[in-house]
């Protein structure tokens, strides 16, 4: 995108995967304005792309290959946040549903591990270990944000922006290039969440 | 860059009682316009630092379903922490409903319990995470036993048994209220929730006879709950959750600040 275009909208891809009223609401309440993407023609039209999802990863992939839509985000050039399932669609492979996934970051999504002692699903505030990244400008440093997910993204330090452990280290935040996934929900994570929903909705590139 | 210890935090939860889609139950907060405003109320707590809140719906009539989902939206509108919604809940309907409506949760209690396939259907449809199953426990003649109906009602299910079976159901949370010590502000049933918690290995929320700060404490360090919820404390303003936080803090449990 080129620097005197205005970051005029967020278009929200709409493949049915989880209830998106809390999203749109907390976007609502950043007055940020946004829409539904349905066709390659409304991707165009938002200088912003937000992939939600809630759910099983497998399905929610079968989900977005039906709307014919999975070669266009791939190739997109824009700011792009995938949140929690949408997170886990951007890497390669999920155990949920032994699923293909888009590939953008070549990371896998994986089960929690029972035998570690801890319960499942990871739900609750949790801390981030953050990186200087536009995602969390002025995002306080023991900030916490909501999470309720039962497959992780692998550590790997070439696309990890914020870590976190439980059970394991694994990826609460990754970038590749214009693609950005957050694992929690900044819609959920009061102040701190709403702040990286703004932090996104600035992001040039 | 450093890097501070990653901890789960336990969540302090307030409940609030829900009657024609009004806050019902004394509310005593200084610079509440409305009291009965469950909107209002919500964003208060949130701004407070609650970490989840309960909804809990009371209404008796038919008539309720709609002004419960005008309520929920009109919460999910102006609420950025997660909500759960109890009461009422009898089928897949109702919970669709009321996630579409941007409820996070669900709790469900005696239908469960009178036809417990419905856990199963809500996990499927909806995934794990949004079922909560709250159970109403009281000790008889030796036993934990699951009632309904606010306790007046006993069931033939034995508490620590029918929570194990709701797990593997499918439920993603448990909520556990004492009858014993509901009301009582003498402390949680610390004894029985730890019992239940190292069975089982979902998350669970201690309800049922907080009064004060150090029964927190008490509970998150002797159950080692993941969360626990009080209504009247908070209601009344016996106690701040900021206060109740730091103390919290203070006594090395993790919460969010």
């Amino acid at each position: 995108m080129d620097n005197n275009t205005k970051n005029n909208s967020i278009g929200i891809v709409n493949y049915g995967a989880g209830n998106i009223f809390s999203l749109t609401a907390a976007l609502e309440r950043q007055q940020i304005p946004y829409e539904m993407v349905n066709t390659e023609a409304d991707l165009e039209k938002h200088s912003h792309i937000i992939i939600p999802g809630v759910g099983h990863a497998g399905a929610a992939m079968e989900k977005l290959k039906q709307t014919g839509l999975v070669e266009a985000i791939k190739a997109l050039k824009k700011p792009v946040l995938g949140i929690c399932v949408g997170m886990q669609l951007l890497t390669a492979h999920s155990e949920e549903g032994n699923a293909d996934l888009l590939n953008i970051a070549p990371v896998k999504t994986k089960l929690f591990d029972k035998e570690l002692g801890i319960k499942i699903p990871h739900m609750g505030w949790n801390n981030v270990n953050f990186a200087n990244n536009s995602l969390f400008i002025n995002v306080k440093p023991l900030a916490q944000f909501y999470f309720v997910h039962s497959y992780f993204i692998e550590y790997n330090p070439i696309f990890d922006i914020a870590s976190v452990t439980y059970g394991n280290k694994f990826s609460a935040a990754i970038q590749k290039d214009n693609f950005f996934g957050v694992q929690f929900h900044p819609e959920k994570s009061g102040e701190a969440g709403e702040q990286l929903l703004n932090n996104f909705f600035n992001v040039m590139i | 860059m450093t890097e501070p210890n990653n901890m789960l935090s336990k969540r302090i939860i307030p409940c609030l009682d829900v009657k024609d889609g009004r806050t019902v139950k004394g509310v005593n907060f200084v610079d509440l316009r409305d009291a009965g405003d469950p909107v209002e109320l919500a964003a208060q707590y949130a701004q407070q630092g609650a970490d989840e809140l309960v909804f809990l719906d009371i209404t008796a009539t038919h008539e309720r379903r709609k002004t419960m989902i005008e309520m929920v939206k009109s919460v999910a509108r102006q609420l950025n922490i997660p909500f759960t919604i109890g009461g009422g809940i009898t089928e897949i309907a109702d919970a669709e409903a009321l996630l579409n409506a941007g409820a996070d949760k669900i709790s469900i209690n005696s239908a469960a319990v009178r036809r417990p396939e419905l856990i199963e259907e809500l996990a499927k449809a909806f995934g794990v995470q949004f079922v909560v199953v709250a159970v109403d426990t009281k000790y008889v003649d030796g036993r934990n036993m699951v009632h309904l109906n606010g306790g007046r009602l006993i069931t033939e299910l034995q508490t620590e048994s029918w929570i194990k079976q709701a797990e593997e159901l499918g439920a993603g949370e448990i909520l556990l209220t004492s009858m014993d010590h509901d009301g009582t502000k003498a402390g949680f049933d610390c004894g029985l929730l730890k019992k239940i918690n190292d069975n089982i290995n979902i998350p669970i929320i201690a309800s049922g006879g907080a009064g004060s700060m150090e029964h927190f404490t008490e509970v998150f360090q002797k159950a080692n709950v993941d969360a626990a919820l009080a209504a009247s404390v908070f209601h009344y303003g016996e106690i701040l959750i900021p206060d109740l936080k730091q103390e919290l803090s203070r006594n090395n449990i993790p919460v969010r600040i």
